[in-house]
This record gives C-alpha cells, structure tokens and sequence, in this order.
C-alpha cells in the first residue's frame, strides 16, 4: 500500500516541479521515491493486509510482483532520463509515468474486479498519452491513437465480461466469486463462462498476445522508444500479474475450462511473433514481434497452478524485462540517429567491442541461451506446462524458440559484420551504459542463481 | 423499496442483457468497420454504455449497490479517456489536416 503512496507522490512531486520551475529535482525525487517504494514492498512482505474494505490485498504475490515492477521502473527512469529530458514536458512524462506505474502496482494487488478495472485505466490512460508525446511527429500520433483506440476497445470487451459475471454472481469480490464458482461448479450458466472468455480476451489485448495483437507492432514502432521500452516491460509484466491473479484467485476451480483458452493463445503467440519477427528489417519492429512470442512462453506457466505458477511468472517477467531493457537502451541510441533498421548496427562491433559482447549476450538471454536468464525462464516455464501434461505445447515453443534464436543472432552477425558505407556512429551515454551493465549484471545473476526468485512466492 | 426499483425489477432481466448485447455489437462493429476516428470513438462509448446498463440492470435484479457504484468508475473513466483520445485527434488533425483512419496506415513492416 504504502508502495502505491510513494508512487503516486513521485507523480504529484513532478508536477509541482514544473510550477515552481525547479524541473532539476525530478529525477533525483523519482530515484529516492522508487527507492522507498522498492523498500516498502519488501517490508509488506508475509503482512497479508487487506485495504479500504477488501478492495486491495497485499500478499505475498503483490509484494513481489510490485517490488519488480519498481524495479525494472528504477532502472528503465535511467535509461530514459536523457530521452525525457529533451524536450518541453519533461516533467509531464515523468508525471504520466510515475501514474501508469501506480496504474501498474493497482494491477498486481488487487482484490476486486472494480480495483482491477481502474488499475488497467490509470496504466492505460497514461500510455496513450504517453505514446502520441512526440507531437509533431505523425507517426507518434498514429501510434498513439492506435493504442487509445484499441485499448479502449479492449477495455470495453472486458468491462462487458466483468458485468457478465456480475449478473451470475452478483458480487466483484474475488473471494466470493471464487467461493460462488466453487459451490455452483457443477451448474455454472454460459454467462459465466462467456464473461471469463470476454475477460481473458480484454487482458490479452494488453499482454499483445496473437490474435489480439495486430496494434502492437504498429504501436511500438511509432511510440519514442523510451516508452516502447516501458510498454514492452512494465506493461507486460503487470499485465501478467494482473492475469494470474485473476485466473488463480478467481476462477482456479474452473480451470480445465480456461486452460484450452491459454493454449491457443500461447501457440498462435509464439507461431506468429517468432515467424513474424525473422521478416523484420526494423530493430524495433523486430523486438515488437519478440515481445509477443514472449507473451506466448510466458502463458506456459499458468496452464497449471501449483506453487510454482508465479514464481516462474515472476522469473521470466524478470528475465525478459532486464534483457529488453538492456536492448532497448541500444535502440534509444540508434533512434537519436534516425535508423533503426538492422543493417544501420553494421561496424558497431569494431567501434563498441565491450558493448557488442554485452548486447549479444542479453539478445543470447532472450533467445534462451544457457546460463542466461532467458534460459532459466523458459525452463522453469516448459517444465509447468509438461506438469500439466501438454507435451505437444511445448514441443511447439522448443521448435519456436529455435526461430527466435534464428533472429537474435541474425541481429548478433549484423552488429559483428564491417562497416557498410554509411558507419552510423552511436553515442552512449553514461545513463545508458549503466543501464547496460545492470541489465547485463542482472541478467548473468538470475541466469546462474534462478533460485534467488524461485522459490519465495 | 423504492418504485423506481420495482419498475426496473418489473422488466425481466434477459431483455437488459439483449438490449446491451445489441447497444455493445452496434459499438463493436462501429469501431472495426467506420473510418472516420470520431464516430470510432462514439463507438467506443457506445460500447461503454452498454456494459453500463448492463451494470445497472443486474445490479436491480440482485439488489445490490455495487454494480450501481462501479458504473460511476465507468463513467469518470470513459470521460478521461475521451478527452486524451480527442486530445491525441486534434494532434492528428493538426499534422495532416484530416481525422479520416485511412491516413493513419503510415506504419508498415
């Protein structure tokens, strides 16, 4: 809760600052704010509260959903420090960022349909905003009015199952749905399940899962990188612990039924964001496909629940959000000199020979090699989804992360060919290269001591 | 109880839910197929205020506030989301001078 608080005050802090002209207080304010945040989600940890009449409850889960949402927030601020801080509104983006955030902890820690509701908006509205910031350019208008239209077309989608399954129970508590589901397991009406179908369609527009991700390549490109970077993360991982929090807190007696859902929306993900991507000349398209291949493994691990279900959710979330980050620090600086394809990172071995390494070893990470994170991720993710007893599933992911190794290394031999004629030079700032070394740091540690997460939900 | 709520509870509940299914597909089929991005978005709210009603009526079958109290965070959420949406249109407008979808085909892989 007090997470939330902190958050929010980051949010209130950097507006004020652009009253009182004192704009320079807004980074170190947001890093002492994310600080405290990160230290009050630690000691929520084992208080199980419930606040303001049952409308939000901090487990165990939510503490440590919210505590790495803070912290990917910590270390994506760094990186897009710079970014925010050319231009007018520096202090509006913070702001607008420091309310998705807490749009983003609400997600993970709520207990009502209602908070769940409003946690989605407040991340969302933000985004959109967020999204169409680069306001002379038309392609950040595009992308934003992409997003705006079909995030409110999504959140309609889903406001129409939670009424659905308010008419069958009559209640938005998750305790007393799930207690109602429980009791009625055997006779439950088809508004039932058409509402937890609309809800399951609604998230996974906002998880970018196949079929409901055709806004997401579109949106990603044209947003500023920074934000796609923070869509591609922050979102994902909020969105995933706002996913199982609803299935396994609300409809975990039913879920035979909803696991079928969750299958094919993981392999049409994982088939069409790996095929997809190896088509890219865009670096940043590219990672927009592999954004959605990911959401695709990481529904492996909620076909079925045990114990391990959000430890392995929680792990590949960590996973994937450090390496993107690490990558998308890479882009940001190929945005600056208005090239994004693949081809522009031709030469940047020879000139960058450290960074070179340590990209290729975070896009090794995303593409699951061992000992990186990414290879700890997906095993724990396969390993779920062969105790629920898919082998055919994930035979498929093997075979579609066999493509994805295909087109992280296609990146990998492009940062290592020559120079072609034009030699973009890329300039790092101190930002980015300590986001670099944290994301590369992170991304060996988790990979060799996956035990540092698995095991504490 | 009041008499408003008896008439409410006096129409049976599955023609609110037809009513809001039809209001919620005019908003859906709107959204997909319209191209000028302002009837998209009174689309948009159309479909809003079909989950609405719907609220409203389960919320008088049952009788119980909550459903009554969550259409009130509908409908302060719908309002904030209009207002960044037609704030994001009037960008749009004022880079190509036209609010029609076809021109927003720009990106493409």
């Amino acid at each position: 809760m007090n997470t939330l608080i902190a958050i929010a005050g980051i949010g209130i802090v950097a507006m004020i600052a652009d009253i009182l002209r004192i704009r320079k207080i807004i980074f170190p304010v947001a890093m002492a704010g994310l600080a405290i945040a990160a230290f009050t989600a630690v000691s929520d940890w084992n208080t199980n509260t419930r606040y303001f009449n049952d409308m939000m409850f901090f487990d165990n889960y939510a503490a440590a959903f919210s505590l790495l949402i803070v912290v990917i927030a910590i270390i994506w601020f760094v990186m897009a420090v710079p970014d925010l801080k050319t231009g007018n509104h520096y202090s509006d983006k913070s702001a607008l960022v420091a309310f998705s955030l807490a749009g983003s902890v609400v997600m993970v820690s709520f207990s009502n349909l209602a908070m769940l509701f409003l946690g989605i908006e407040i991340l969302s509205v933000s985004l959109y905003v967020l999204a169409a910031s680069n306001k002379n350019n038309l392609l950040s208008n595009e992308a934003g009015f992409k997003y705006f239209i079909m995030g409110a077309f999504a959140t309609g989608i889903f406001l129409f199952g939670v009424a659905l399954i308010y008419g069958a129970c009559g209640t938005f508590n998750l305790q007393e749905i799930n207690a109602f589901v429980a009791t009625n397991k055997s006779d439950l009406s088809g508004q039932m399940y058409t509402g937890v179908l609309l809800m399951i369609i609604g998230l996974s527009f906002k998880i970018a899962a196949a079929p409901f991700h055709f806004w997401a390549p579109d949106v990603y490109e044209g947003s500023p990188t920074t934000i796609t970077a923070f869509m591609s993360t922050i979102v994902k991982v909020a969105a995933f612990g706002a996913l199982y929090r609803l299935m396994a807190g609300c409809f975990s007696q039913i879920n035979e039924w909803w696991t079928t859902v969750f299958i094919i929306l993981s392999v049409v993900s994982m088939l069409v964001g790996n095929i997809m991507a190896t088509r890219q000349s865009s670096f940043k398209r590219l990672l927009a496909f592999s954004s959605i291949s990911h959401a695709g493994y990481m529904l492996l691990p909620l076909l079925t629940l045990s114990d391990l279900t959000g430890t392995s959710l929680l792990l590949y979330g960590a996973a994937y959000a450090f390496a993107s980050i690490g990558i998308f620090s890479l882009v940001s600086v190929m945005s600056e000199n208005d090239d994004e394809s693949i081809d522009s990172l031709n030469g940047f071995a020879k000139s960058h020979p450290i960074k070179a390494i340590l990209f290729s070893v975070l896009l090794l990470s995303l593409a699951g090699i061992p000992p990186l994170a990414g290879f700890m991720g997906k095993y724990y993710a396969f390993y779920a989804a062969l105790k629920s007893g898919n082998t055919s599933i994930v035979l498929i992911a093997i075979i579609s992360s066999l493509i994805g190794v295909y087109y992280y290394l296609q990146v990998i031999i492009a940062m290592y060919k020559p120079t072609g004629h034009t030699s973009a030079s890329f300039r790092f700032t101190i930002y980015q290269n300590i986001v670099l070394w944290t994301c590369f740091l992170i991304t060996l540690i988790l990979g060799i001591f996956p035990q540092l997460i698995i095991g504490w939900l | 109880m009041s008499l408003s709520l008896q008439i409410l509870q006096h129409v049976p509940v599955n023609n609110y839910v037809l009513l809001a299914a039809m209001l919620f597909c005019i908003g859906v089929f709107g959204v997909l197929f319209r191209r000028n991005t302002i009837i998209v978005l009174m689309c948009v709210e159309l479909m809003l205020n079909a989950v609405n009603l719907l609220m409203v009526a389960f919320s008088a079958m049952h009788n119980d506030p909550g459903g009554q109290i969550f259409v009130f965070f509908i409908m302060a959420v719908a309002a904030a989301e209009v207002s960044v949406g037609l704030a994001i249109m009037v960008l749009i407008y004022r880079n190509s001078g036209s609010v029609d979808i076809d021109l927003l085909n720009k990106l493409k892989g």
